[in-house]
């Protein structure tokens, strides 16, 4: 199993078709197949074990992708946000290593010991041009297709493993070869870097709808080139929906007639953004797709009809499903257990555990979290409900812990999120003499409003009990985000020990 | 006769077809065939003589997946071709694709 076989089967398919363009530079599936069996060439002539991505997104990304795996090479995409030393100690563990990256970088890196370093032109030209392919690739679906390196929000980064096995299982699993029509255009604006941009690149070379690419996201540029390129389908991570939501303003609709699918994951979707946005997009379907790196991407969809019934319901429990991350995927098992093992009922939390093919639970040197009964503990907490619907609660970690009772800081924003002077919010812990952790809320104001603490703290103790109220609560002009739309929980609490002391 | 494995890739000793198992059955040998004759490892060579055999000429198309009667055993065609797939003599089916909302 290689993944060089979904693009071998498209290329022979559909070898005519564009597979993925970036402004006026593009492939069809045959020009992409020829030129990556032309990059592990390239590659193989090189000391390197691993092709390296150093770069924003663009056609030279899935060109790397699949000629690191026709090279047999794991391929790495690093963040391109990241400084100086933190780049250097992840480069350290990937030489000796083939790097594509940008002009500057090329230059800045060429001396450095066991890299390679090729501008993304050179890549391109070089594999567009009409030298030597490889011979042929190793079917081996135990080999490291991907390194993923978390992105070290808790800690040094981790690198996770995804094999040819769990991405082809992936993508056998929820895409329909060729199912895509020859109109449809899929556009791509996570970063190489995150597991959905992978994801998105492989569902769309299987199922045969054109990649367009953007290589750095903002609510204006992705609305334009929507426009521009009859894009028909998109994933969103829920801040960049947010920014759209925003940037569309007091408009009745975002006028994007030809958007047919819009999917979102990545992170928690504040109900507001999303009700507007269904407003403003009257004939897109919407999915929420909930997944991890460690699962290669989507494990449960909410999807199109899942949301209209949501947010045409007067019952509160099918509304509340529209916060819902959806069902799991077929061949996908998701089961709620407490901290024993154990597995829960309907409506009770504990922590999301999940097993299928797709599941690779491993990190670089630090060998499988999957249980010998095949289940891999996701450390999302979260419950399911009588038909299977999961709802998350926030990461485990993040729990906090008030004189021995467990509070869900998910739960929580939940309901501060319903208050229409609420644009955005993260619940901590807060060290606490008393209770050993409080509960800190820390509030965006919407435009205009004049949302008081106090009314806050009402709505919590009305919704929820008096142990789950706010005993601190401030409010900012924003919330500290990743460029992938995680909120940084561990920046929350040190901002608000730092103001305490 | 092959123990199959998930992954393993099998060719048609009489037409160009190519699949790949996605499912089977476990400590099973099976007789899988396309075009009437035992399927091959990707390397081997043909046995001499061999032709299709026109009951199992239907063909099998690409990226369409074939599964028997008992639902053990899930063939993928990576590469088309005219021969149709058995288990010894027995048809295998066309899966019907399931539709699932585009998540990525």
């Amino acid at each position: 199993m290689n993944l060089m076989m979904l693009l071998e089967m498209a290329a022979s398919g559909f070898p005519e078709r564009v597979a993925v363009q970036d402004g006026a530079a593009r492939f069809t599936y045959a020009e992409l197949f020829d030129a990556a069996g032309r990059a592990a060439e390239t590659v193989q002539r090189t000391t390197a074990e691993h092709v390296a991505m150093l770069d924003v997104t663009s056609t030279a990304m899935p060109l790397a992708l699949f000629g690191a795996a026709w090279a047999g090479r794991p391929f790495v995409p690093l963040n391109y946000r990241l400084t100086g030393a933190e780049l250097d100690a992840l480069l350290d563990r990937i030489v000796p290593a083939y790097l594509v990256t940008d002009e500057e970088r090329a230059v800045r890196l060429a001396g450095r010991g066991g890299l390679t370093a090729a501008t993304r032109e050179r890549f391109l030209v070089d594999a567009g041009s009409s030298g030597e392919k490889a011979g042929e690739w190793a079917m081996d679906g135990d080999a490291i297709a991907v390194l993923l390196f978390t992105s070290g929000t808790t800690g040094i980064p981790k690198a996770a493993v995804l094999r040819h096995k769990h991405l082809v299982s992936y993508i056998l699993g929820s895409v329909e070869f060729g199912g895509a029509g020859e109109d449809e255009a899929t556009l791509v604006s996570v970063p190489p870097y995150h597991v959905a941009g992978i994801a998105a690149v492989l569902s769309s070379v299987y199922g045969g709808r054109r990649i367009v690419q953007l290589p750095s996201f903002s609510a204006e540029a992705w609305l334009e080139t929507a426009r521009k390129e009859s894009v028909t389908h998109a994933f969103v991570v829920p801040t960049m929906l947010s920014r759209i939501v925003d940037t569309l303003g007091d408009r009745a609709s975002a006028d994007l007639p030809r958007l047919r699918a819009l999917a979102y994951g990545g992170g928690k979707m504040p109900l507001p953004v999303i009700e507007r946005a269904m407003k403003l997009f009257p004939n897109t379907a919407f999915t929420n797709a909930y997944g991890l790196t460690e699962t290669s991407s989507t494990i449960a969809v909410l999807g199109p009809e899942d949301h209209r019934a949501a947010a045409g319901a007067e019952d509160p429990v099918v509304r509340r499903r529209l916060v819902s991350v959806g069902k799991a995927l077929p061949g996908v098992e998701i089961e709620i257990r407490d901290d024993e093992g154990r597995a829960r009922p309907p409506g009770a939390s504990g922590e999301v555990y999940v097993r299928g093919e797709q599941v690779s639970g491993e990190y670089l040197g630090r060998g499988s979290s999957i249980g010998k009964d095949g289940w891999f503990p996701t450390r999302d907490g979260g419950s399911l409900d009588a038909d299977g619907y999961v709802f998350l609660e926030g990461r485990i970690d993040d729990v906090i812990v008030r004189g021995g009772e467990n509070l869900s800081p998910g739960e929580i924003e939940e309901v501060l999120l319903e208050h229409a002077g609420v644009a955005d919010c993260a619940v901590v812990g807060v060290p606490d003499l008393q209770w050993g952790e409080a509960v800190a809320a820390v509030i965006v104001r919407r435009d205009g409003a004049a949302v008081t603490s106090s009314e806050l703290c009402e709505l919590v103790k009305d919704r929820l009990r008096s142990s789950r109220v706010p005993a601190r609560v401030e409010f900012w002009s924003e919330l500290p985000y990743n460029e992938t739309g995680k909120l940084l929980r561990r920046k929350v609490r040190e901002s608000l020990a730092a103001t305490l002391s | 006769m092959p123990r199959l494995k998930v992954g393993t890739r099998l060719k048609s000793a009489v037409c160009p077809a190519e699949v790949m198992v996605v499912a089977a059955p476990a400590d099973q040998d099976v007789d899988v065939r396309c075009g009437g004759v035992a399927m091959l490892a990707p390397g081997a060579a043909p046995p001499a003589g061999v032709a299709l055999d026109a009951a199992a000429s239907g063909g099998t198309a690409l990226g369409k997946r074939y599964v028997n009667a008992e639902g053990t055993l899930e063939l993928l065609c990576v590469k088309p071709g005219k021969g149709s797939l058995t288990v010894g003599n027995a048809p295998l089916t066309l899966k019907e694709a399931k539709q699932l909302p585009s998540s990525d």
